[in-house]
């Protein structure tokens, strides 16, 4: 294939790692961040620390690691510590110290840089979007390979921030939740959160060359957001968002051969397109997550209204009957349409729970309208039972007036168990009728799933 | 004589902003004593507490827990803050939460071992929360969530407790069990400052109260201090809660 | 040696004098130069509009909403140049680019809405989401701009950095547009996001659409953004917009004042920074305006005197002077009640000359005796004290004011037992007098009040009695 062929693992796969590494290690650091509501502390500090890395520069006159990392290091506490000043002393804003902050130090490392762009090579849109394509050029020998020095920087960060995150576990998860506990047990928030802030700096630094100022910003928030639309437990946070960071950087690196051929194009920026990914699976996540999904969101609320739906219409019925006995000269007949039109709902709606019905075995249809079979008897003499219980109760035990006692039960009504009607009735003492005068029916007990030879509990009442 | 005493408070200014919160307030609280804080809302409850736990700056006067300032004796001081406190999306169980109360005792950066688990399931049990301790907190009712708190300060096994409205919004369940621990720890010989709201019930669970209103209005064991005449300076002209006031003074008076 | 050298020099002073050409200054300071000119409008222009909406994006927490809109503009400006020539269009033309960058602008804030809303991530994570993935879209896109034939995908890149030194007339019509069109709304809508910002609940059960109020205050953010990115690029832009706005938080507690402010700070600030920038060679432009409004924003976070970090220390440190003067002065009077055995005999002026001990004094409250007697000093420097050995006594202008700040006192007592209820608002104890916070009225009330408990034989106890009982019991 010809796409095949232009792969080459020397290549490629060095740009690969480069940007799994930078995902792993940023996304690692980035849930506590997010847990923090610190999220765009990552933009802050991948800004801030320009100064840092100009004077780093302009003092050791090369782009050595080492002093590009301390210049890095100490500008990323110097960060975290001016924007808590300013925070408490200040009484500013969390968003607008930062802005403040990483702004200022932004700036003045743009002077220092353009006032030394003599003395010193430095493009600062190297520094800013990286560049990756350039990555494995630059090697160093480690254990007899040649490896790219980007990427023995970036692995060693990347261990160090796992270093980090294990040891440190329960301190970071502390002084996440409760600060305020933590101080009182001595152990100060504020050293873990500058521990946090240095090495969101030196991570932010060792991408810099590689994958550039963008990507790890993404892989700090968006990983971490997409893992807590999965999970709910802290270990699996930290192991999905560096899952889904690894695949975006996958993802990315793919796309950015790819994608750009099917338009036309040779390619494009690496760092982009693995941001790009990262955030189609947050939309992916966002929409599909089994638990905290839109769609599954908007089918448990589907589906609440449509048995809340189903309940009243039982009920209705039920009591459309119990009118006729008394004046049996109504002649409204049940069709779907009269139904309908009485309990507001849709004709769609109506249609497939008359339909469910039917096919349950609680409705029969004769002609156009819709009568109750035994089985849909007892089930909706169960829920008006709840209901009136319910307005028993409410009249009762709560004080309410007679006038507003429907409203509540109409709602409470269709969470109402077997255990709580009991429960109901005792607290009102076995009444006989609601406060409306309506009869209450009877319990009916499941006599046909009680085993054979155990009496049924029923609470029948004459 | 005095260093036995778990809390005594001399002369304590509190200034917010420019304006003196609490200012004047003194007293002394004698070890096993279950003392309720009451006041209106805004009298500098919260404040008080935590100027105890040098959470906030002090303008003057001092704090001294077991005869010493709090940072030397933090360790016998257990904190059941107020639930708005937490964020309770937070990815952890309830087991969690209560092991967090003995990380200091499992020390910096080292791991959770079985044990340190087991005393956190014990205190769970302790609140009624035995079966609940694989729940995620966000998962939690109200007084669940309480409880989550009431069961990390017990596994602290401090010896003085600062409690912010633990009654607050809790069902008559939480209540209860609530008032059970609070009775328990008094047989140990703890100590327990609480902030309370519910006046009514005040005679019912704590021993000693302390009236508040930006400064002590009255201080001392719940049947001497505790009168209309105190009450009326506290909360001043609200009428329908002296009203259920008296009526519960009415009640015990009856011996209800 | 000569690196570090070279480095100094360019960085020091020196290397800057050197490089300055003193009639340079005469021209850029009376703006002789049409570039010039045109560069402090722009700045001075954009630098109040963003000045002014950032207060309300301050006031409504969101301060850093102007970084993540900025990112989010890219792809759309990237996107159109791409797709302009397919239409018909210049590429590079601009309001084709602004264009393209409104309607990415307006994706990305509804992106964030959505997140926010629907799922349960917080702001900050909704920001930094989107800003991210657009920014990393709108790279993909510049990447492929670049490699188009029509080539000059080079000025793309302003929108990052800005071009502040190269802004055309044409850049200058657009703030000045953009920036009147925003001014305008937020006047019209002034009093309906007055109260979004202060009291969101209670705007919106007043009804008011309070997600319409956001979405235009965020849709004003979008207009001035994108005009002003490709002008003065994207660091210069955020910055504009938090730091004006935070500076005259420090000033004023009016919402209209600090608006006004924050306007003027962020004019003064384009218009400073780009004339210094004029007057000395690499200096960027963009970089030296956010200095001088940090500038700014330095000097209000320690002087300003609504908020102001020097000013906050200097009310502390008087508040405690004035607790300590008190507690001396009102200290030695109430022991010098305790001395009189008539009391209905206008007690402590018969004893108002008495000696007092200071250890008396030290006991009565909690204080360590530096601080009571620094205090002590510096009221017998005042006149008010006479001093010997370890006594002190009150002269007559002591006196005066011992009696003064003692009736106070119980006024106050007084006050909140008789109403308690709605202490905690009135109450102001750090009040230099009592008149100066309750009426006349209130206050002759509480007098006779307090003339019937003196009538009565019930003085009010202060605190300290009980204190000192308990002392004594416990030997």
């Amino acid at each position: 294939m010809d796409d095949a062929s232009n792969w080459m693992w020397a290549l490629d796969g060095w740009i690969l790692a480069a940007g799994i590494l930078c995902a792993v290690a940023s996304s690692l650091l980035g849930n506590f961040l997010v847990l923090r509501r610190m999220s765009m502390l990552g933009d802050a500090v991948s800004h801030a620390v320009l100064p840092g890395l100009a004077a780093a520069f302009l003092i050791t006159g090369s782009r050595q690691s080492f002093p590009m990392f301390l210049g890095a290091a100490v500008v990323g506490v110097l960060t975290a510590m001016l924007t808590q000043w300013i925070r408490n002393f200040g009484k500013v804003d969390e968003g607008a110290s930062m802005g403040v902050v990483f702004t200022t130090l932004f700036s003045l490392g743009l002077v220092m840089i353009v006032q030394a762009a003599d003395t010193v090579d430095l493009d600062p849109g190297c520094v800013l979007y990286g560049a990756i394509e350039f990555t494995p050029l630059d090697t160093v020998v480690v254990f007899g390979w040649d490896v790219p020095r980007v990427i023995v920087t970036l692995s060693i960060v990347t261990l160090v921030n796992l270093l980090f995150v294990v040891v440190g576990y329960k301190e970071l998860k502390l002084t996440s939740f409760d600060p305020a506990l933590a101080d009182t047990m001595g152990l100060r928030s504020a050293w873990v959160h500058y521990t946090l802030m240095t090495l969101v700096a030196i991570t932010a630094v060792a991408s810099f060359e590689s994958v550039g100022n963008i990507l790890v910003v993404a892989m700090m928030v968006v990983p971490a957001a997409a893992a807590s639309l999965l999970t709910n437990r802290l270990p699996w946070l930290i192991f999905s968002s560096a899952v889904i960071g690894a695949l975006s950087a996958i993802l990315g690196h793919l796309s950015a051969i790819h994608v750009p051929r099917m338009f036309g194009y040779a390619s494009t920026s690496t760092a982009g397109m693995m941001a790009l990914m990262a955030g189609l699976l947050f939309l992916l996540v966002m929409i599909l997550s089994p638990s905290n999904g839109l769609l599954i969101n908007f089918a448990r609320r589907q589906h609440l209204a449509f048995s809340i739906l189903g309940d009243d219409v039982l009920a209705f019925i039920y009591r459309h009957e119990e009118k006729k006995i008394d004046w049996p000269r109504t002649e409204q007949t049940l069709t779907r349409q009269w139904l309908q039109k009485q309990l507001l709902s849709s004709p769609i709606a109506m249609s497939l729970i008359l339909f469910w019905y039917r096919a349950s075995g609680q409705l029969d249809r004769h002609g156009e309208s819709y009568v109750l079979t035994e089985t849909g008897r007892e089930a909706a003499a169960l829920l008006v039972r709840s209901h009136r219980l319910w307005e028993q109760y409410l009249v009762d035990q709560a004080g309410m007036a007679s006038d507003r006692i429907h409203g509540q039960a109409e709602r409470l009504e269709h969470f109402t168990d077997r255990s709580f009607r009991d429960k109901l009735e005792r607290e009102t003492e076995f009444p006989v009728s609601d406060p409306h005068g309506s009869p209450i029916p009877a319990e009916i007990s499941a006599k046909k799933s009680s085993p054979p030879g155990e009496p049924s509990n029923g609470n029948f009442m004459s | 004589m005095t260093s036995t005493l778990p809390l005594r408070i001399e002369d304590l200014t509190v200034a917010y902003h420019r304006k003196p919160v609490i200012w004047d307030v003194a007293f002394d609280v004698k070890p096993g004593s279950l003392v309720g804080v009451v006041g209106p809302n805004g009298a500098g409850k919260s404040t008080l507490l935590k100027a105890c736990m040098d959470l906030i700056p002090v303008a003057s006067g001092r704090v001294s827990i077991f005869g010493e300032p709090y940072k030397v004796n933090r360790h016998r001081v257990g904190y059941v803050p107020q639930r708005e406190s937490v964020d309770w999306d937070f990815p952890v169980s309830a087991l969690d939460v209560v092991t967090m109360g003995l990380y200091r005792e499992i020390g910096w950066f080292r791991p959770v071992r079985k044990k340190h688990k087991q005393a956190a399931r014990d205190a769970m049990e302790q609140v009624g929360l035995a079966d609940l301790e694989g729940r995620q907190i966000s998962q939690l009712s109200g007084g669940q969530q309480q409880r989550t708190f009431l069961a990390r300060a017990l596994v602290q096994d401090a010896d003085l407790y600062f409690m912010d409205e633990p009654f607050a919004a809790v069902d008559a369940a939480t209540e209860k069990a609530i008032v059970q621990i609070l009775r328990g720890m008094k047989q140990q010989g703890k100590t327990a400052i609480v902030i309370h709201h519910d006046l009514q019930t005040v005679p019912e669970y704590f021993d000693h109260v302390v009236l508040l209103n930006m400064r002590v209005v009255a201080n001392g064991p719940t049947e001497e201090v505790f009168t209309t005449e105190n009450l009326q300076k506290t909360y001043g002209g609200r009428l329908t809660l002296l009203d259920q006031v008296t009526e519960a003074m009415r009640r015990r008076d009856k011996g209800e | 040696m000569t690196i570090i050298g070279n480095a100094l020099n360019a960085i020091t002073a020196r290397g800057l004098v050197a490089s300055i050409d003193y009639s340079e200054w005469t021209r850029v300071l009376l703006l002789e130069d049409y570039n010039t000119r045109l560069v402090v409008f722009a700045t001075t222009l954009l630098g109040l509009s963003a000045g002014v909406i950032g207060s309300f994006t301050l006031l409504r927490k969101r301060a850093l909403l102007g970084d993540a809109l900025s990112h989010a503009t890219l792809p759309g400006i990237g996107l159109a140049f791409l797709m302009a020539p397919t239409f018909g269009f210049e590429g590079k033309s601009l309001p084709v680019l602004l264009s393209g960058a409104a309607i990415s602008g307006s994706v990305g804030m509804l992106a964030i809405l959505v997140i926010r809303n629907l799922t349960k991530l917080k702001e900050d994570a909704a920001l930094g989401i989107v800003l991210s993935v657009f920014f990393g879209g709108g790279l993909v896109l510049l990447g492929l701009a670049q490699q188009m034939p029509e080539g000059h995908a080079a000025g793309l890149e302003s929108f990052i950095y800005g071009k502040t030194a190269s802004i055309v007339a044409q850049d200058a019509r657009w703030i000045f547009g953009a920036g009147t069109i925003s001014l305008a709304v937020l006047v019209l809508l002034y009093k309906e996001l007055k109260l979004l910002c202060f009291d969101d609940g209670f705007a919106s059960s007043l009804g008011y659409p309070t997600v319409w109020l956001d979405f235009v205050l965020m849709a004003v953010v979008v207009l001035v953004t994108i005009v002003g990115l490709q002008a003065v690029g994207l660091v210069l832009m955020i910055a504009l917009l938090v730091i004006p706005a935070a500076s005259a938080r420090f000033w004023t507690r009016s919402l209209y004042q600090m608006t006004m402010l924050a306007g003027s700070i962020g004019a003064i600030s384009g218009m400073l920074g780009s004339m210094i920038s004029g007057l000395a060679p690499r200096l960027p432009s963009g970089a030296m305006i956010v200095l001088t409004s940090a500038v700014f924003f330095l000097s209000s976070m320690l002087f300003g005197r609504q908020r102001g970090v020097v000013i906050q220390a200097i009310r502390r440190w008087t508040t405690r002077r004035r607790i300590d003067r008190r507690h001396v002065l009102r200290g030695i009077y109430e022991l010098l009640e305790t001395q009189t055995t008539r009391p209905e005999v206008s007690p402590v002026e018969a004893t108002a000359g008495n000696w007092v001990g200071l250890n008396a004094l030290q006991e009565s409250r909690t204080w360590s005796n530096r601080r009571m007697l620094a205090e002590v000093n510096r009221l017998r420097e005042q006149g008010l004290l006479r001093t010997r050995d370890h006594e002190a006594a009150l002269t007559a202008t002591g006196l005066l004011e011992a009696r003064r700040l003692t009736r106070e006192h119980r006024l106050w007592e007084l006050y909140l037992i008789t109403h308690a209820d709605v202490a905690a608002e009135r109450v102001d104890r750090d009040a230099e007098r009592i008149e100066d916070c309750l009426e006349p009225v209130m206050i002759e009330e509480l007098e006779s009040l307090l003339e019937k408990a003196v009538a009565v034989g019930r003085v009010p106890i202060s605190p300290h009695e009980i204190d000192m009982s308990t002392r004594l019991a416990e030997g």
